[in-house]
């Protein structure tokens, strides 16, 4: 079989957007290998969801009811579905969730995986899947050479193509085995209200925001583009706001449309998290700070009088 | 205890990369341990200190990343294993997990950690499935750890937050920022790290797994969209100016 299989991924009950990401890349290699796309959808009352798939080229949803995500079991439940229907290809999300159960469901259907992929063409009934390295200063291709093919894919990096596929829905028990890893309680108190490594516009900020007390400025701009809130090394080190903000090196990768960095100085560890941004912003006092040279659009200038006034100018435009 | 870190060697990221047919040009590379792998050194010695065992340092690669496996020892590591490739493909996760996998079954480790991904290929994929081949849990992005025999209680990074969760040893980790501060090496350690034997894996001695990923080129970065300064005479100007090229030029907001 040439089917492409997409495990979709949901958060609070909401089908994500890299899943109708995947699924529109998963049409698309589907097209040119001659097969069909099935997608997975792992929760409770998933099956709500297959529209959404359907409208963006999925031709079967398969839907698993299950509790609590657990890499263990999760992978298991996927790893069962591939054996099930035995495709060419297999897309997973590169999101935190992704990351820690896709090793298991490569192990287990003895596939070689490549992961943190941004585009794919198909060669030969193959596909070729490349993916950034060395922080972006290179890109790589890949194939891979086991009978199942699996790829992890970056979110934001690929288009949402409206494409109509049969959008069949069917329900599947797959077991889920034992997990050896209990999970005591979970706390998400600390984190954004926009996830960092999907949100599609970034609003972030570094030592020039001077104190913790000024991330209102920042996060205002953020409420009304609906941008997630992120930070440089400094901010993080100064004790301003917590890690899970960091962008860079240490910190995330992230790929939105939009990046606008305020007293940023574009250092290349903070590069290396954004540098694949679509457009960038750069606000910056100081016209040689090296965020300039990837900025499409600089401004030399204060944040404190810059930031609020784009934010006011939104607001009129957006109404 | 006996407790295997994952180190792995990669370009410093201020080192300019240069793009070769299937590899990058590596003369002029300045090499350093990935730093989510210094995370995970740091946690072995640590757990070495409070429960006692041993910590063996392990690197993957061609002759060179014997340098790594120095700098862990000069950390505090007891030994420290080269498994040799020569012909190193960094990218094949598959590959690299299972020689690792065959070399910690081998040594019966209790605790398994490396980064949380290395920074020149961000796979964020051999330690977990070093836990899968080997049929033992993980734990992803761990930023605190505690081990009563053979009790593990860990907080993990989890998208919005984190998690605290509950298993038992063996059990591999990947090591998120915050776990630690590693420590500098002493220069004593520095010194005595010389002479410290580095023993040798070949490929052959760990099975000889086949590769199922194949390197079909490199190619420099995609051209980035030019960019310019915008000229304004003050914040609002700036403003207005700004607000109509994001939304009538790059038409992203
Ligand atoms: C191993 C390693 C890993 C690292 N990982 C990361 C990482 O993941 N992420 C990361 O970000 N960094 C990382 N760094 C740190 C990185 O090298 C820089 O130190 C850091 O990015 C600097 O942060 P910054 O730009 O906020 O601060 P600075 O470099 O101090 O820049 C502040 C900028 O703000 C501007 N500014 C000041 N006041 C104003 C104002 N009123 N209006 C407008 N602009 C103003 C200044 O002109 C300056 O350009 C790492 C470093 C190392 C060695």
């Amino acid at each position: 079989m040439s089917n492409v299989l997409i495990v979709g991924e949901l958060k609070d009950g909401e089908l994500k957007k890299i899943s109708r990401e995947i699924t529109s890349a998963g049409r698309k290699i589907a097209d040119s290998i001659g097969g069909k796309v099935v997608a997975l959808l792992i929760g409770s009352g998933v099956e709500k969801h297959a529209p959404e798939l359907a409208a963006v080229g999925a031709d079967t949803i398969i839907t698993v009811n299950s509790g609590e995500y657990n890499a263990e079991t999760y992978s298991n439940l996927v790893a069962e579905v591939i054996k099930a229907q035995n495709p060419a290809v297999v897309l997973l999300p590169h999101t935190s969730q992704g990351k820690d159960y896709s090793p298991r469901v490569a192990v287990k259907a003895n596939a070689g995986i490549v992961a943190d992929v941004v585009g794919f063409s198909v060669d030969g009934g193959k596909v070729v899947a490349k993916k950034p390295i060395y922080s972006g200063k290179a890109y790589a291709n890949f194939k891979v050479n086991s009978p199942i093919q699996i790829f992890t894919v970056r979110p934001n990096s690929q288009e949402i193509t409206q494409k109509a596929g049969a959008g069949a829905v069917e329900a599947a028990s797959p077991a889920a085995g034992d997990a050896k890893v209990k999970i005591v309680s979970t706390d998400l108190s600390g984190g954004s209200k926009v996830q960092l490594t999907e949100a599609s516009i970034i609003v972030s900020g570094g030592r020039g925001i001077k104190g913790p007390e000024n991330w209102p400025i920042l996060q205002e701009l953020a409420d009304t583009l609906g941008a997630a809130l992120g930070a440089s090394r400094a901010a993080v080190d100064a004790g301003w706001i917590s890690h899970s903000h960091q962008v860079g090196q240490t910190g995330k990768t992230v790929s939105p449309n939009c990046y606008i960095a305020c007293g940023i100085s574009g250092a290349i560890q903070h590069l290396a998290g954004m540098g694949s941004s679509k457009y960038i912003v750069a606000i910056n006092k100081d016209g040689d700070a090296p965020i300039f040279k990837v900025a499409t659009y600089g401004i030399v200038g204060d944040l404190f009088e810059v930031v609020p006034a784009v934010t006011a100018e939104f607001k009129k435009v957006l109404g | 205890m006996k407790i295997i870190v994952l180190v792995k060697q990669v370009p410093d990221t201020e080192t300019s990369i240069k793009v070769g047919d299937k590899s990058i040009n590596e003369t002029g590379i300045k090499w350093i341990i990935s730093p989510y792998d210094e995370f995970a050194i740091e946690e072995g010695i640590r757990l070495r200190e409070k429960h006692g065992g041993e910590v063996i340092a392990v690197s993957l690669g061609p002759d060179r990343v014997v340098e790594a496996l120095r700098t862990a020892y000069a950390m505090g590591a007891d030994r420290a294993v080269h498994i040799k490739v020569d012909n190193y493909v960094p990218f094949d996760t598959n590959n690299t997990a299972e020689l690792i996998a065959s070399f910690a079954k081998a040594e019966n480790a209790d605790v398994i950690i490396g980064g949380r991904q290395s920074i020149d290929t961000d796979s964020s994929q051999v330690v977990v499935q070093v836990a899968e081949l080997l049929s033992i849990p993980h734990v992803a992005f761990a930023v605190n750890l505690e081990i009563n025999g053979t009790a593990v209680k860990a907080t993990k990074e989890v998208e919005g937050g984190t998690q605290t969760i509950e298993t038992s040893t063996p059990v591999a980790l990947t090591a998120q920022k915050g776990l630690n501060e590693p420590r500098y090496p002493s220069l004593k350690g520095i010194m005595t790290a010389k002479k410290k034997p580095v023993e040798t894996k070949s490929t052959a001695d760990l099975g000889s797994p086949v590769s199922k990923i194949e390197v079909v080129g490199l190619e420099p970065p995609p051209p980035r969209i030019p960019g310019r300064k915008l000229e304004a005479a003050d914040a609002n100007a700036f403003a207005a100016q700004l607000v109509k090229a994001l939304r009538e030029e790059a038409k992203v907001i």
